[in-house]
């Protein structure tokens, strides 16, 4: 295995940059190399511009007073926020060849702090699965062994992280698509707090639901990142106010003073004993590190499922009806009348899963079972936030699995919707509460498949979640470790 | 049988705004198709709505002027159904839980005054406008987001007359509170009829028909009296009405079926999660409601108590804001309101209509007109030559006092120079001179008549009957 620039945190290479050792145009050119080396086999990426990016970073290394923090760095983005003039497609056909005429706000951020948004990477279509493999453009394989998926739906980050294909990469969370993939890549994935960071210019999946979050090599490019990509923008009426603290003078504050969560929910039946293992690893590691870890109840957690089932895909049904081949994306070429036309574009554009969960949403939304579904649902979701609100009143952070498996063999779950749902059993409540989660490394199984760590903690306090992330990390060695990609 | 008329209106509005209800794109009405649309309005993928805070304040002045509540907490919904017209495949609107419940609108009909409820007032997003050309359609999207509020009364209306005196009270608040421009051909204004018939006596309602398409208050007038009959027409031979949306057309006046309540939208409305919801302090709500403008009904009674109007005059002045507020412009020069009223009523009201033109296009300041009814007060014209001056005025543009000047038509009111002409007069009539001193008081008018003459009018005509008596007398 090569030795690269790629194998360097942002943090580390930024303070490279700063010092003038090394320059954009060898970033970019080192995960050009990288590309070339890997991308075969896991296939991260549905789309880059190895021209214009080139071009990007030799525009940044002319300019001689940089200030920002991310200066010449390329951070991969999801193929589902919007870079105007860059092909976004949510991993389906039906946006084959929409190119945004604006720019995400989080794209707006990061290109202020001096970043280069380098590539799309592939996802679940629509954001919809915990695989990647619904995407319309083939599966991604996780670097740790290539015959498994890399979770989902934002797959294509994960895997160009644990894969040294991106230093850091944007991932969206409606369920458990930054965490879940982090989990079954080795990665850091955040999920902010509902509200945190700006959802304008991301294409909407379900929109009470859907955060913006990083996907990184660490805990302390997670902070970095954060303190960039938060904070109001008057273009989303659903991001909040909220002072945004400096997080990352916060990471080496320590935790001897905390107090940490165990929901016995989430440690059930189904739970894989290696995966258990690890965790319970995990446990003794905070033990040690002097934080009282206490048992708590989030009694609702066994609705979670079909709540965010009923919720998730109502939305998804309005959201995705704009993508009828009137406007934008594709229309199918043959249709004989403006019915004929929604039908055959939407039949020919949308994969299954997404089908399945157009379906699932237009009937809980129906006329007469409405009140059985959606509005039930939404009061499930309140007795939800409520849960956590009551557990955190005697613990600062919950500590929980992240996913119940190491990754799965890709095609192992295809047919089975239902298994692949509970996939994301014990990332959903924190979506459906508002709350913020982090995904650590923290084991492997036998076969060397990594293990996460979900912390959740309370709305907008990621500064806690940061803090107890940073100490695990910093008293492991698992974030360290990197794939043998063959 | 009998029947009864039960009829409801939708009424659409849109409010006056500079932007768009969700996003900063232009309102105004002509521009080329497609030239004020950005991504959110044409629903992009990606985008989200930001709240108009104007048109929240501008539903929540509709709401107090029409005695509505106002919700302290009401949300948006989306409304889903597909067209091509509406680019996110939903309309983002309030269902369950809309800004404005209740409120009521006078009317007066034949003499006789009624209230007519109201159900709600809500916010919506208007949707854009299909265009159809040989063998292909076209969308324009400027429509697409402008602010809208929909304006639903109880099925209180009980005539085709009630329903017009309806729109237009509806009309005249909404100009007075200076929420819309209520212009029907810009579709600025819009109106949905509901009508149902029931036996005279009966409690419940009939089966409902839904006529839309109307573009102009008489047209609503029309279609209803039309639908009324064809209801009426069906029960008598026995059929029953069917639950539909029916087309009013206008050119050849009759209503056609445009969808039957089987084909209706299942519109699976759900709270929009991409806004919050609008919440209110009722110190906020108050704060609007002192604000609001005098609306017609007090400002007519003000006009009679004030000016010394009759109720008729004031009503007149007042139904229209742009025909009182160039009323009160005039009292300015002029504090004869007496004369004001008459004169926008009579001739100003009937020139205008003649060249088919609005009191805000009039040719005649409200100066110039003060200036007329000054001169005529000051004794410098007479009535009769202040008709002509008005059509001068009228048609040129200029002032009372210019044309007076220019033509030297201003009245002879010094009396030496009527002395030498009422004497004249009376030289050469000696008839009428007799007559008069016989006691025939009548042959008086002739003698002015010939003053008049004489003089092309511009003796005053006080001052000539005064000096003629005098004269003849002595």
């Amino acid at each position: 295995m090569s030795e690269s620039l790629m194998d360097l945190t942002l943090h580390e290479l930024s303070e490279l940059m700063r010092a003038r050792k090394i320059s954009s145009l060898e970033v970019m050119q080192a995960k050009l190399a990288r590309l070339k080396e890997r991308e075969p086999q896991i296939h991260a990426y549905i789309r880059w511009d190895e021209k214009a990016a080139i071009e990007e970073a030799r525009q940044r290394d002319n300019v001689q007073d940089h200030q920002g923090s991310l200066w010449g760095l390329p951070i991969a983005n999801k193929d589902i926020i919007c870079v105007e003039g860059v092909e976004t497609s949510c991993a389906s056909k039906i946006l084959s060849g929409y190119i945004p005429p604006y720019n995400a706000t989080v794209v707006e951020r990061l290109r202020g702090e001096g970043a280069i948004l380098f590539g799309n990477t592939n996802m679940d279509e629509f954001a919809m699965g915990s695989s990647t493999e619904t995407s319309h453009f083939g599966v991604t394989r996780n670097p740790w062994d290539l015959t498994r998926t890399p979770g989902g739906s934002s797959g294509g980050s994960a895997a160009a992280v644990a894969g040294g294909l991106a230093i850091a990469a944007l991932g969206t969370d409606t369920g458990g698509s930054i965490r879940q993939p982090a989990a079954l890549c080795g990665c850091v994935g955040l999920k902010p707090t509902y509200g945190r960071v700006s959802r304008y210019g991301l294409i909407a999946f379900a929109s009470s639901l859907d955060q913006i979050g990083p996907i990184t090599q660490d805990v302390e490019d997670a902070a970095l990142l954060l303190e960039i990509l938060a904070g109001h923008d008057s273009k989303d009426s659903t991001s909040l106010k909220v002072e945004v603290p400096r997080y990352r003078e916060h990471l080496k504050k320590g935790i001897r003073d905390m107090k940490l969560g165990l929901p016995k929910e989430y440690f059930i039946s189904g739970l894989d004993p290696q995966v258990k293992v690890a965790i319970d690893e995990a446990i003794k590691v905070y033990t040690n590190l002097g934080v009282e870890v206490v048992e708590c109840q989030l009694p609702y957690t066994e609705y979670a499922v079909a709540t965010y089932y009923v919720l998730a895909t109502a939305q998804a049904s309005s959201n995705l009806a704009r993508y009828d081949g009137v406007q934008y994306g594709y229309r199918a070429p043959n249709f004989s009348n403006l019915v004929d036309m929604y039908f055959e574009t939407r039949s020919l554009g949308f994969g299954p899963e997404v089908k399945r969960r157009i379906i699932l949403g237009t009937y809980a939304l129906s006329s007469g079972y409405y009140d059985a579904y959606y509005l039930k649902a939404q009061k499930m979701r309140t007795l939800i936030r409520q849960d956590f609100e009551e557990a955190f009143k005697k613990c600062d952070a919950i500590l929980t699995p992240t996913s119940p498996s190491c990754a799965f063999k890709i095609g192992e779950r295809m047919n089975d919707p239902l298994t692949m749902y509970l996939s994301d059993i014990f990332t959903i409540s924190a979506n459906l509460a508002g709350i913020p989660g982090i995904s650590i490394p923290c084991g492997f199984s036998k076969e060397g498949l990594p293990v996460g760590l979900q912390i959740l903690g309370k709305h907008f306090d990621e500064a806690t979640l940061l803090r107890t992330a940073y100490a695990f990390e910093q008293a492991t060695d698992h974030h360290k470790r990197k794939p043998v990609v063959r | 049988m009998d029947y009864e008329p039960v009829i409801g209106l939708e009424v659409h509005v849109q409010l006056k705004t500079a932007s768009k209800l969700f996003c900063g794109c232009s309102t105004k009405f002509g521009a080329l198709p497609n030239a004020q649309v950005c991504p959110v309005c044409l629903g992009y993928p990606g985008v989200l709505p930001v709240l108009n805070e104007k048109a929240l304040t501008l539903a929540v002045m509709a709401g107090l002027a029409m005695g509505s509540t106002v919700a302290l907490y009401s949300k948006f919904d989306r409304k889903n159904y597909f067209y091509p017209d509406l680019p996110k495949a939903y309309q983002v609107s309030q269902y369950d839980e809309p800004i404005c419940l209740g409120g009521k609108i006078d009317i007066e009909v034949e003499g006789t005054r009624k209230e007519i409820r109201l159900t709600r007032i809500h916010l919506e997003e208007d949707a854009g406008k299909s265009m159809h050309f040989k063998g292909d359609t076209g969308v324009d999207y400027n429509r697409t987001g402008i602010p809208l509020i929909e304006i639903v009364s109880e099925p209180d209306l009980r005539s085709p007359q009630e329903a017009y005196q309806y729109l237009k009270e509806l009309k005249t608040i909404l100009e007075y509170l200076d929420v819309s421009d209520c212009n029907m051909e810009e579709g600025s204004l819009r109106c949905d009829a509901n009508v149902s018939l029931r036996p005279v006596g009966e409690k419940k309602m009939g089966t409902r028909a839904e006529i839309k398409n109307l573009n102009s208050f008489h047209n609503v007038e029309k279609a209803i009296t039309y639908e009324i009959e064809r209801q009426k027409e069906l029960l008598s031979r026995g059929e029953r009405i069917v639950q539909e949306t029916r087309l009013w057309n206008a050119d050849e006046s009759f209503t056609r079926s445009m969808r039957s309540k089987e084909a209706a939208h299942d519109y699976r409305y759900f709270p929009e999660p991409d806004l919050v919801p609008i919440v209110f302090s009722a110190k906020e709500i108050e704060s609007v409601r002192v604000s609001l403008p005098e609306l017609a009904q007090r400002r007519k009674e003000r006009f009679m108590k004030d000016f010394a109007l009759t109720a008729y005059d004031a009503e007149v002045l007042t139904a229209q804001k742009d025909l009182a507020d160039f009323f009160e412009r005039c009292l300015k020069y002029s504090k004869n309101a007496k004369a004001i009223s008459n004169w926008m009523m009579g001739d100003l009201m009937r020139e205008l209509k003649l060249k088919d033109l609005g009191i805000a296009q009039s040719p005649m300041s409200p100066e110039h007109i003060a200036g007329l009814i000054e001169l005529m007060d000051q004794g410098k014209i007479s009535g009769k030559m202040a008709k002509d001056v008005f059509l001068e005025m009228f048609g040129t543009g200029k002032s009372a006092q210019e044309i007076v000047s220019a033509k030297g038509l201003s009245q002879l009111s010094d009396s030496s120079q009527i002395e030498g002409v009422v004497k004249k007069v009376i030289q050469e009539n000696p008839p009428s001179v007799q007559d008069y001193r016989n006691g025939k008081k009548n042959a008086l008018s002739y003698l002015v008549g010939q003053v008049m003459k004489a003089t092309q009018g511009r003796a005053n005509p006080k001052m000539v009957n005064e000096l003629l008596v005098k004269e003849l007398e002595k």
